[in-house]
């Protein structure tokens, strides 16, 4: 345990991006200091480690801070040898990344419009969820992932780490919103069979909170959100909803869910 | 050996400044390649069936397997030809992921700017909000090379490494919205560590021959506006 001397992470009970780092430090058996960050009062340590965009999660390994989840899994993946989450094949590496980059790219900001909207708004943006969604079912079905129990291979790696955390909300926000089907297991049987198999696993069980909790936050959240909507229709800022739709005055913290938490 | 690089194909076009990058990453590692140019405005068979899912430039196609996404194909040439030439990405994972943290802060601040910008004119208004914008982070990158060069020629030291590839490619659309707004970005006074840092860049041997001419730049910025390239 020596190279862990000194590593906090700085975190959000509530984000994906959180319990992204949270899982492989988990996986790999590190020990950490873990501080909750309360995002609408922000400390003062976590502006100082990261004042580019004052956002969780940070890692701090020794008084050097590091920022935006993927890039903290990858530095914890070489620092620490011990049950790699990133293959060591190139071509298997870009491949990772890649779809890492289309999860938070695409994917996460689709489903984040889905969830700060309502009416023909969410109705576009659920036909981008499931777009995005029926490239990954192609890759599980046919392409580069086919056979695969996990993006990973027979244990989890750095995309399910990535998807998984996030897709973990999906069947919050279906329970939330009645009506709106975003992971239709007879539509996408693949990647349902793949996210319960994620969810089952002891050591995302430990990490996420349970689902209850999650679903009391999630209605909360998206009654602000919709209370807060211009003409209730939808956001004029499709990247970032939560937090453009939240007013500066709003005294309950709204920090995104899917979006790297603010 | 050339023998064992195997198949390398490039799909890209002249004037991104995303397939400039592995551009400079392959003759970094002096790894031969075949380029293919994008037509604009008209995706090429090759690129739709290698890219599916972003249809964009540029795509590294090695052996048959395309790898997409600019920063990932950089990386996925200094892994693979890892003996050959000096390491792109730091050997450290501190600098490792200082190099990373940067790369995405350029691809989020510059090529929005950029797009911001190219479109308009000298004077204004939205020039000047958007001109405070890049002038800031250019401010905060200047302190970037402060800290990651420490004294030395680039971002990676003595050699280009992978942040003077990411924010090295974007110099040359920089230099063009100088020209389009007339406003001065890479100004000596107010970045004096990035300007010399930039000449270095255009003067090294991987890179000189990789980056577009602004002027050119500017005319192609002419026909885009308009229309010239029907889609």
């Amino acid at each position: 345990m020596e190279k862990s001397s000194s590593l906090k992470l700085f975190g959000s009970w509530a984000s994906s991006y959180t319990h992204r780092v949270q899982l492989a430090l988990k996986l790999k058996n590190i020990k950490f200091e873990y501080i909750e960050e309360d995002l609408s009062n922000k400390s003062e340590a976590l502006l100082q480690f990261n004042p580019i965009y004052k956002k969780v999660p940070v890692l701090v390994h020794d008084d050097r801070p590091l920022a935006e989840s993927v890039i903290i899994l990858q530095y914890v993946d070489e620092v620490w040898n011990e049950r790699p989450i990133l293959p060591a094949d190139p071509y298997e590496r870009a491949v990772m990344r890649f779809w890492c980059h289309f999860a938070d790219d695409k994917l996460g900001p689709a489903v984040g419009v889905v969830f700060a909207s309502s009416g023909e708004v969410q109705n576009a943006a659920v036909d981008q969820v499931h777009e995005n969604l029926a490239l990954i079912e192609r890759e599980l079905r046919e392409g580069y992932f086919k056979g695969r129990k996990f993006f990973g291979g027979d244990s989890i790696g750095l995309l399910d780490i990535v998807l998984g955390c996030g897709s973990y909300w999906l069947a919050v926000f279906e329970e939330v919103m009645t009506g709106v089907k975003l992971v239709d297991p007879e539509a996408f049987p693949l990647f349902h069979a793949w996210l319960r198999e994620f969810e089952a696993l002891d050591e995302v069980k430990e990490t996420i909170p349970a689902v209850d909790k999650l679903l009391e936050y999630a209605k909360a959240v998206r009654a602000m959100l919709l209370g807060h909507c211009m003409g209730n229709t939808g956001v004029t800022d499709a990247a970032t909803p939560a937090t453009t739709a939240a007013p500066a005055t709003a005294t309950a913290s709204v920090p995104d869910i899917t979006v790297d938490s603010s | 050996m050339a023998a064992e690089r195997g198949e390398v194909k490039l799909i890209g076009g002249w004037a991104s400044p995303f397939v400039a990058r592995p551009r400079i990453a392959l003759n970094l590692k002096g790894v031969a390649y075949e380029m293919f140019q994008e037509t604009v405005g008209k995706k090429s068979e090759l690129l739709l069936k290698s890219n599916p899912v972003y249809k964009k430039i540029p795509v590294l196609i090695h052996n048959g397997k395309p790898i997409c996404e600019s920063a990932i194909i950089v990386e996925y040439i200094d892994e693979t030809w890892s003996s050959d030439g000096a390491s792109i990405l730091p050997s450290d994972p501190y600098d490792r992921a200082i190099a990373r943290f940067w790369t995405v802060y350029v691809d989020d601040k510059i090529p929005d700017a950029i797009r911001k910008l190219r479109p308009l004119v000298k004077g204004s208004a939205v020039a000047e909000v958007e001109a405070e914008k890049l002038h800031a982070a250019l401010q905060l990158l200047e302190e970037a090379f402060e800290k990651c060069s420490k004294g030395k020629s680039f971002f990676g030291g003595d050699n280009i490494g992978y942040l003077d590839i990411a924010l090295g490619s974007q110099l040359a659309w920089i230099k063009a919205v100088e020209k389009i707004v007339e406003i001065k970005f890479l100004d000596k006074e107010k970045i004096p560590g990035l300007v010399a840092w930039s000449e270095r860049f255009y003067a090294h041997e991987a890179v000189k021959e990789v980056m577009p001419e602004a002027d050119r730049l500017v005319e192609f910025t002419r026909m885009l506006l308009s229309g010239s390239f029907a889609k």
